[in-house]
């Protein structure tokens, strides 16, 4: 990458960083807030001003980071002329925004809040604008609706904007849900994300059958944001956002973002009849509909909201026609449309902070009275209507040329009427926004009084109007980024020629029609406006609030049956559902026929294996009497230890018994705490269906087993049994993979073992600091339960008994040194860390249950999460001592030792791995069952200091006292 | 052989279903566990079975050996689900302290409840 690129990734990054320096410097005081905020814009403009001059010679700027190149995944951003347009009109914008907040926004408003949003926006709309992979560009898409939600909610207290911001967040999101599925689909048929590969596959995208689907999701996602009909309703209610976001969002960048994208697609997606007959005549009914609105609206907002949408439509209208022309036309006035616009949007947030309304019917004759910026205004709201010598003409003049020999389903009159019907009305709100606002007698009844506001707020509106009038005189300086965007849009190489007359074409009549006839309307204002008021019109928000009820309720029906809050529920859907998807699974393919034979079944198997189907069902019958189903769980336990030992499974007939153990002691401390019984809840029918449930899942997972065991398939496992020996140097096979060829694994797996720890100990450190620990020792009904459940453990009064006490303590090195022998001999025997961690465990567990908690404890030295601590890491430095040694993480290395008299012993790495996995499992098993036991200690049983209830040593000693 | 293994694993998958889908916790953490040594011997039989051919290399010749890899898998997921259970068991335990009762399904007017409160 050059640095081009490089220049590239950072003006798509700085405004995301500079969006915490808002945060930090709005303890500086406003102004310094304001004037860092401006600087990554400034930097991003400055950087994109250096990469201009190759743009508007024709060259792409490229850059790409491969992230996953399997999915086409990467972050690749292009630079070309349209690129180039719009992220100097969101930088450049964004600049005067900026300067243009910090008067506008009061003392009470969080500044720094504002700024964050607004920078987070603009690197989402940047990102839009400069993104090479439609996979990133949907994911900036999202963005801009996310912080656009935000910035339409800035003021929180205003219920307008928090519906305004719901209202675009959902219409806006829907539409982008809708655009993930087309861009899928358009990165599918082209054979890449990359916009640069799609643009090349025009032909085989039109070509394709997905062409249509594909074309109306995205156009959803294109029209939704750019509020076209029947989508235009939520741009009007995102007015309830500060005068600057509409500045901003509304006229410049965000609504644009739809307009974009189909510039973006246009060679790709455009030519088409059906592309003509969708987008262009959207795009013209928006345009009329959107003109007829603004013009009965007496909030100044909404009547530039609804002017926008309007030529949004017409933006939309041009790049529907689909011919070369229209495409110049509407790149110059997305151009056009954003410097008038934005003053616009800008002088009404003037008149909005100085009158303390915007509502034309109490305006009026604020020309003498704010003299700057009704020069703003004015020139501003000429361009809109189209008045020559303003850029706003020129471009509209091309839009009306194009219209005046489009011919529409056979129609040669219908488009020409149509848009200048629009170009009419679009005069005449242009008009009323002059008219009403500052023309007229002076009032005497303004809310506030006003007058012209400080250099800072008109400063921004000015150097827009100013650009208004130089591309309105001087067009051929707006030739250069115009061309280069319409080349980039066309994918032609075109040389258009702005100019101002063009001769006595029809779009001249056309347009002295409009001028004419818009302002007749205006004249006509008031009988009109009755009329418009008396004529029934559906109320959008009221249909889309029905709407969005309607799919809220439906989601909700849906949610309950499925997903009402009962786990026992889920748990029977994913059930079901598993088997269905087994069972369509199995039927979908033929079962290949069986490769293996069956083995013979000894007698003694088979009473195993009957023990274990009656303990099984005992199980399930008894399930009501806790105590009972835990001794029979062991059988089970044992008699799968014992099938795996028969099975040539001796580490695991060893982990199981040992794992057997310790959590029948688990179970048993639990149901210490919890009802001894299970009562009768279910009715029988009930029961009847988890049945029915319960076999077909088993006889499922049986039939799979049967049918699996019968086949041979291919497996790696030789490749461990081949380079046990040479490679990990030990014999026990099963071992050697868990602490050599998938040590990673097992490393994984010590610490989720760890972490299941400590989440035991912090749920009961928790418990006991809460409430819990006060219902716990006494009073109401909890300690009732409790004390009954312990009642019935008390049975014997002797809790310590002499004899377990003596045989557990004789018992203790015993069980240390069996534990040390299991894990010496792991790595070429069966055992190893896991196994002899729990045999140690099941050692010391012995002594808590004997001698009694406080006893042990007291004798205890080292805490348990120190074991997991330490387990982990001699782990973790065993595998990364590898490094030292210039191999992978976890490569282990061994030696031979012979040390006489004792025989040749071997000693590897592996077994330091193996020390870090005995630690882990050995502290982990204790923090559990120790954790549980401290419960019972708040639950008011008595703490013994003694290990024995009664010492016999104690005698011996008092008696030699005497004597 | 087979067919004992695969008749145990049904009937353990069986008996794990029915008690995970009854309304108390301990039931529940029982069904559990029975799910977890029907998982593990499935993981276990996947290797295909052996008799006398543990995966302990011989020093003394040719041998053959059963198949290692899921044995080593199904190893950590016996301590892992003993791992698990302890969990489970602990946040029942819990649960049951806190509501004074061990069901395991929210009541439509807990639920409710709830609903209001936010």
């Amino acid at each position: 990458m050059n640095d081009q690129g490089h220049f590239l990734f950072l003006i798509s990054l700085l405004p995301f960083l500079g969006a915490v320096i808002p945060g930090i410097m709005i303890r500086a005081g406003r102004n310094a807030c304001a004037s860092f905020t401006a600087v990554p814009t400034v930097l991003a403009l400055i950087l994109l001003m250096i990469l201009a001059p190759d743009v508007l010679r024709g060259e792409v700027i490229t850059a790409e980071v491969m992230w996953l190149p399997q999915l086409g995944l990467s972050v690749s951003f292009f630079l070309d002329g349209l690129g180039l347009m719009f992220a100097a009109m969101i930088l450049g914008v964004g600049l005067l925004i900026t300067l243009y907040a910090r008067f506008y926004l009061s003392g009470d408003d969080p500044m720094g809040q504002f700024y964050t949003y607004l920078l987070m926006f603009q690197g989402a709309m940047l990102g839009i604008v400069i993104s090479d992979n439609i996979l990133l560009l949907l994911i900036f898409w999202e963005l801009t609706s996310l912080s656009s939600f935000l910035l339409i909610g800035y003021w929180k207290h205003l219920p307008e904007g928090r519906q305004g911001a719901r209202m675009a967040l959902a219409v806006t999101g829907a539409g982008g849900l809708a655009m993930i599925g087309g861009m899928l689909i358009l990165g599918h048929v082209a054979g890449s994300y990359k916009l640069t590969d799609i643009l090349q596959a025009g032909e085989a995208i039109r070509a394709s059958e997905w062409y249509l689907p594909a074309l109306i999701l995205i156009l959803l996602g294109a029209f939704t944001k750019s509020a076209q009909f029947p989508f235009h309703f939520w741009l009007p209610h995102a007015m309830a956002a500060p005068t600057p976001v509409s500045a901003y969002l509304h006229s410049a960048t965000m609504v644009k973002a739809g307009v974009f994208l189909m510039a973006r697609m246009w060679p790709v997606l455009a030519g088409t009849d059906a592309w003509f007959y969708i987008v262009a005549t959207t795009g013209l009914v928006t345009m009329v509909l959107g003109a007829l609105i603004a013009l009965f609206k007496d909030d100044l907002k909404a009547l530039l909201a609804f002017s926008t949408v309007s030529h949004l439509g017409l933006l939309t209208m041009l790049l529907g026609f689909g011919t070369e022309a229209a495409a110049v036309a509407a790149v110059f006035h997305i151009l056009n449309h954003l410097t008038f616009k934005a003053a616009l949007f800008m002088t009404v947030g003037i008149v909005d902070h100085e009158t303390h309304t915007r509502d034309i019917s109490r305006l009026g004759g604020l020309r003498h009275l704010m003299p700057i910026t009704f020069a703003i205004g004015t020139i501003a709201a000429l361009s809109m209507a189209g008045i020559p010598l303003l850029n706003g003409f020129l471009s509209k003049e091309m839009m009306l040329e194009e219209a005046s020999h489009t011919y529409w389903a056979g129609s040669t009159w219908a488009v020409p009427v149509l848009a200048t019907l629009g170009a009419l009305l679009s005069v005449a709100y242009s008009f009323r926004f002059i008219g009403h606002v500052f023309l007229g007698p002076v009032r005497d009844d303004y809310p506030h009084k006003p007058h012209d506001p400080p250099m800072g707020l008109w400063a921004a509106p000015a150097l827009l109007t100013v650009l208004v009038v130089v591309i309105g005189v001087a067009p051929f300086l707006a030739e250069g980024i115009v061309t280069a965007a319409a080349n980039a849009v066309t994918g032609a190489d075109l040389h258009p020629h702005l100019k101002i007359w063009h001769g006595a074409t029809p779009a001249l009549w056309m347009s002295i029609i409009a001028v004419l006839g818009g302002g007749a309307l205006l004249g006509l204002h008031k009988p009109f406006l009755s009329a418009w008021e008396a004529a029934p019109r559906p109320e959008a928000k009221a249909i889309f609030d029905r709407l969005l009820a309607a799919i809220i309720a439906l989601s909700r029906g849906i949610t309950e049956i499925a997903h009402n809050g009962a786990i026992s529920r889920y748990l029977a859907v994913f059930v079901v559902t598993s088997v269905a998807l087994g069972w369509i699974a199995y039927s979908g393919s033929a079962l290949s026929a069986p490769t293996r034979g069956l083995l013979p079944v000894p007698a003694v198997i088979g009473i195993g294996w009957l023990m274990l189907i009656v303990a099984s069902v005992a199980v399930v019958i008894l399930h009501r009497d806790r105590f009972t189903s835990l001794v029979l769980i062991g059988i089970i336990g044992l008699t799968i230890s014992a099938g795996f030992a028969y099975l040539s499974a001796p580490d695991l007939a060893l982990t199981q018994i040992s794992v057997e153990t310790v959590t029948i002691m688990l179970l048993l401390l639990a149901l210490h705490f919890l009802p001894k019984t299970t009562p009768v809840e279910s009715s029988v029918l009930r029961r009847v269906r988890d049945g029915v449930i319960a076999v077909v899942a088993g006889g499922g997972v049986g039939a799979l087993a049967y049918a699996f065991m019968l086949r041979d398939i291919s497996t790696i496992s030789q490749f461990h049994l081949d380079n046990s020996y040479e490679g990990g140097g030990g014999t026990n096979v099963v071992n050697v993979i868990l602490v050599d060829f998938r040590g990673y694994d097992t490393y994984g797996e010590i610490i989720v073992l760890g972490i299941a720890g400590m989440v035991i100990y912090a749920l009961v450190q928790t418990l006991l600091a809460g409430p819990v620990a006060r219902k716990l020792r006494g009073g109401g009904a909890m300690s009732e339960v409790l004390r009954e459940g312990l009642a019935v453990t008390h049975l014997s009064r002797d809790r310590h008994p002499l004899m377990m006490v003596v045989v557990t303590r004789v018992l203790m090195p015993i069980a240390i040194v069996v534990g040390a022998y299991i894990f010496l001999r792991g790595h070429n025997e069966p055992g190893g860390g896991f196994v002899a961690g729990l045999v140690v465990a099941i050692a010391l567990l012995m002594q808590y249950m004997a001698s009694g908690f406080a006893w042990t404890q007291a004798r205890k030295r080292i805490e348990y999460h120190t074991l997991i601590g330490f387990g982990v890491i001699i782990a973790g430095l065993t595998g990364a001592g590898a490094w030292l040694s210039g191999t992978p993480f976890l490569t282990s290395a061994y030696t031979y030792v012979h040390l006489p008299p004792i025989e040749e012993f071997e000693l590897a790495t592996a077994m330091l791995f193996d020390l870090g996995v005995f630690l882990t499992v050995l502290g982990a098993v204790m923090l559990m069952l120790y954790s549980l036991s401290r419960i019972a200690r708040h639950a008011g049983e008595t703490v013994n200091v003694e290990a024995m209830d009664y010492d016999p040593a104690d005698r011996v000693t008092e008696r030699g006292a005497e004597t | 052989m087979e067919a004992i293994l695969a008749s145990a694993i049904g009937v353990l998958t069986a008996a794990g279903v029915y008690l995970l889908l009854r309304l108390r916790t301990f039931p529940v953490i029982l069904g559990l566990a029975f799910l977890s040594y029907a998982v593990n011997v499935f993981i276990f039989a996947s290797g295909r079975l052996a008799i006398d051919q543990s995966p302990i290399l011989s020093r003394y010749g040719e041998a053959s050996y059963t198949d290692p890899l899921p044995q080593a898998l199904v190893l950590t997921a016996i301590v892992i689900s003993f791992g698990m259970t302890a969990v489970l068991v602990m946040i029942g335990l819990a649960a049951y302290f806190e509501a004074e009762s061990d069901r395991v399904d929210i009541d439509a007017t807990d639920d409710r409840a709830d609903g209001e409160g936010k």
